[in-house]
């Protein structure tokens, strides 16, 4: 009996050890959506962090510590996301958050921030998330917000008044079609029609036919996955020779590759990363992506913009720390609100108490497929 | 008195556990989840266990309670009690319509009709953007308040919680020990030979899809309170699934069996994450090998392998004392 309450004696003490050991290290939580229907985006942010944080490591870490993640999978589950944002603050205690692939399971997770007085940087698109400022709440990826307003500016450089609008019914074509109905009045533009598509759909002629009735300058979609390939497809089947747009939801190889002869001449705005190969040398960005892009390839192969994500919001928190010169919660989230001109794969941040996006319109660029491939056109 | 033995081990283990685990992260924080799981699943186990129905669409009664508490107390600043007693009335109205057309329907059919009504009710969450949110959800649902006292931390959620799921489990006891409990098991056991006997089965296969669609709105209530945001993905097909799950996993008809398996199913992958990349496959390893060696589930399964143990010993210790 003695010996045992002994061992037991010098096991807690060694555990306490360890803990001891393991308090220098700054602990950055994440919970991304690995696998699941989110797995596009979790999978890349993963490999992003994970091989950042080394690199960090072996480079002598931040302020003479080592950078320790300790990441969850959620599934994209909201559920799953707070008890696992719960689990970091409460059992593991990490310093500061960053994470949530998906727009659900960051809203999820706000309150929880919020109360623990946190700093949580996201990796999620929806608007939602900055608007109204969270105290402790920041994010790196562009909104659509800001794609409709750079989509809307293009348009009124071509002189197109009118817009036939058709969007997909997942949360990213929702969110999207709601700022485009929301922002068009402030360009002088009309929305001539609001047609909507099923994820599954795999014939949208009807819609567009109802469209072309409405007799608009311009067709614009608001969608993601293989949606709108589909409608882009069918729109030059119907014969329509309109002006199409399309959302940063396109933003990858694989919409060209689906939509064929189809997408040549589609605008849509996109991050600098997906043409960091056409990025003038002069381009303040250019050698970030350039970097960016070389280590993940190097690595793990095509590059996507969602681990772009990642990469700033890691990067946002140890920039943050160092200029804090400590892990102290408050004093991290004084100087994340206090980023300037921070070079990221998304843009050049600068942050504010009113802003805790801090990207400009001008992080997206104005692409037109040509010759089955992009083209900057601003 | 005897029958309420298991209720009152089951209420002390809920008690112990907080004060010997006070900090406990699987405790505090795990534990309310496996409260408001293991609240729909002991309702859910009075259909599927007792009376022999299958539903894979409780995650929309447990949807329906939530969304009717957070809508109704961040659109029209509702007190979130009349909130919550609105999302069981609307509960009930919905259960019982569906009731009558859905449980004429047998095996594959009522599962597949009670899975498309599941469907519905999402697409019902996510389609109308402008009042639910849609698939952004909804978030600033306001604490719950009793007699005011904030439900805002932890500790307190696992006390409301679990209080809940002692109430429920209490009104499930009671149910299966009555006279209605009997008929129950009538049913599950024939129809026909049920219906010989006088029971109202139609009457009474919507009376029992009616409570136990209120246990789950009820569990659903209290879980936009305690998340204080909602969205339609905590309430999909997916979720039906793992409440079906979690009551064969328990141990169907049996009276502690769907607290098991809810507390298991909601642990498992808790406790897994440690694997990382292989979580998903032992976790699935797990659920076969349960299936294979105990298919009565674990509860009932356990109970049965250990209880000859005991039995034995004091068979042995009898002759010997007389």
């Amino acid at each position: 009996m003695k010996r045992s309450v002994k061992a037991l004696v010098a096991g807690f003490a060694l555990l306490f050890s360890i803990n001891a050991a393991q308090a220098s290290d700054i602990k950055i939580g994440t919970f991304l959506a690995v696998t699941g229907p989110a797995s596009f985006l979790g999978d890349p942010e993963l490999k992003t962090l994970q091989m950042y944080v080394k690199k960090i490591n072996d480079e002598g870490g931040v302020i003479g510590r080592k950078i320790k993640l300790i990441h969850y999978d959620t599934g994209a589950n909201p559920k799953k996301a707070v008890n696992f944002a719960k689990r970091l603050i409460k059992k593991d205690r990490v310093d500061i958050i960053v994470g949530a692939s998906t727009s659900g399971t960051t809203m999820a997770v706000i309150p929880i921030v919020q109360k623990a007085k946190i700093p949580f940087i996201s990796m999620a698109g929806s608007v939602k998330i900055v608007e109204p400022v969270k105290k402790w709440v920041f994010k790196t990826p562009h909104t659509d917000k800001m794609a409709a307003r750079k989509i809307f500016i293009d348009m009124n450089k071509r002189d197109i008044k009118k817009v036939g609008l058709i969007s997909g019914s997942g949360g990213f074509g929702k969110s999207g079609r709601g700022q485009v109905l929301a922002l068009a009045s402030e360009y002088g533009i009309t929305i001539t029609a609001d047609e909507s598509y099923g994820k599954k759909d795999t014939d949208m002629t009807a819609q567009l036919s109802k469209i072309r009735a409405t007799n608009p300058d311009a067709i614009l979609n608001f969608g993601f996955g293989s949606g709108p390939a589909i409608v882009t497809k069918n729109i030059r089947q119907l014969g329509i020779k309109l002006p199409i747009y399309q959302s940063h939801g396109v933003a990858s190889k694989k919409y060209i590759n689906l939509a064929g002869s189809a997408a040549e001449g589609v605008r849509l705005p996109a991050a600098s990363l997906l043409v960091a190969s056409m990025l003038p040398s002069s381009h303040p960005q250019t050698e970030v992506i350039q970097a960016y892009k070389n280590n993940f390839e190097a690595k793990h192969g095509p590059v996507s913009t969602f681990g772009g994500h990642a990469y700033d919001a890691l990067y946002l928190a140890v920039e943050a720390i160092k200029r804090a010169g400590s892990t102290n919660k408050a004093r991290v989230r004084n100087e994340i609100e206090n980023t300037k001109n921070f070079l990221g794969a998304g843009g050049i941040f600068n942050m504010s108490s009113s802003d805790h996006l801090g990207l400009g319109l001008n992080a997206f660029k104005m692409l037109e497929i040509k010759n089955g491939d992009w083209s900057i056109v601003e | 008195m005897k029958r309420y033995r298991g209720f009152f081990a089951l209420a002390s283990i809920i008690t112990l556990a907080p004060i010997l685990f006070p900090v406990n992260y699987f405790v505090t924080v795990v534990g309310v989840s496996i409260a408001i799981n293991a609240l729909i699943a002991v309702g859910l186990n009075l259909l599927m266990g007792y009376t022999g129905q299958i539903s894979l669409g409780h995650a929309a009664f447990f949807g329906i309670g939530a969304y009717a508490s957070g809508l109704l107390t961040t659109l029209l600043s509702w007190n979130p009690w009349l909130a919550l007693l609105v999302g069981l009335l609307a509960t009930w109205l919905v259960a019982e319509l569906i009731a009558r057309p859905i449980l004429r329907l047998k095996g594959h059919y009522l599962a597949m009709a009670t899975l498309g009504f599941g469907i519905i009710i999402n697409i019902l969450m996510v389609q109308p953007t402008h009042i639910t949110g849609g698939p952004d959800g909804l978030s600033d649902i306001p604490v719950l308040n009793i007699l005011g006292w904030d439900i805002d931390s932890d500790i307190r959620w696992y006390i409301v919680a679990n209080g809940a799921l002692l109430l429920g489990v209490w009104v499930a006891l009671n149910l299966i020990n009555s006279r209605i409990g009997l008929a129950l098991r009538a049913v599950h056991g024939s129809e026909v030979g049920a219906q010989m006997m006088g029971v109202d089965i139609e009457k009474i296969k919507i009376k029992i899809f009616v409570v136990s669609a209120l246990f789950a709105a009820f569990a659903g209530s209290l879980f936009a309170h305690q998340q204080g945001f909602i969205s339609p993905d905590s309430f999909s097909f997916h979720f039906s699934i793992e409440l079906v799950v979690m009551v064969v996993l328990g141990g169907m008809a049996s009276k502690y069996g769907p607290i098991f398996g809810a507390a298991v199913l909601t642990m498992l992958p808790e406790t897994l994450v440690v694997f990382e990349d292989y979580e998903v496959l032992i976790l699935g390893a797990i659920m076969m090998g349960i299936m294979i060696f105990l298919p009565q589930g674990l509860w009932v399964g356990l109970s049965q392998k250990i209880k000859p143990l005991f039995i034995k010993k004091t068979i042995s210790v009898e002759p010997a004392g007389g």
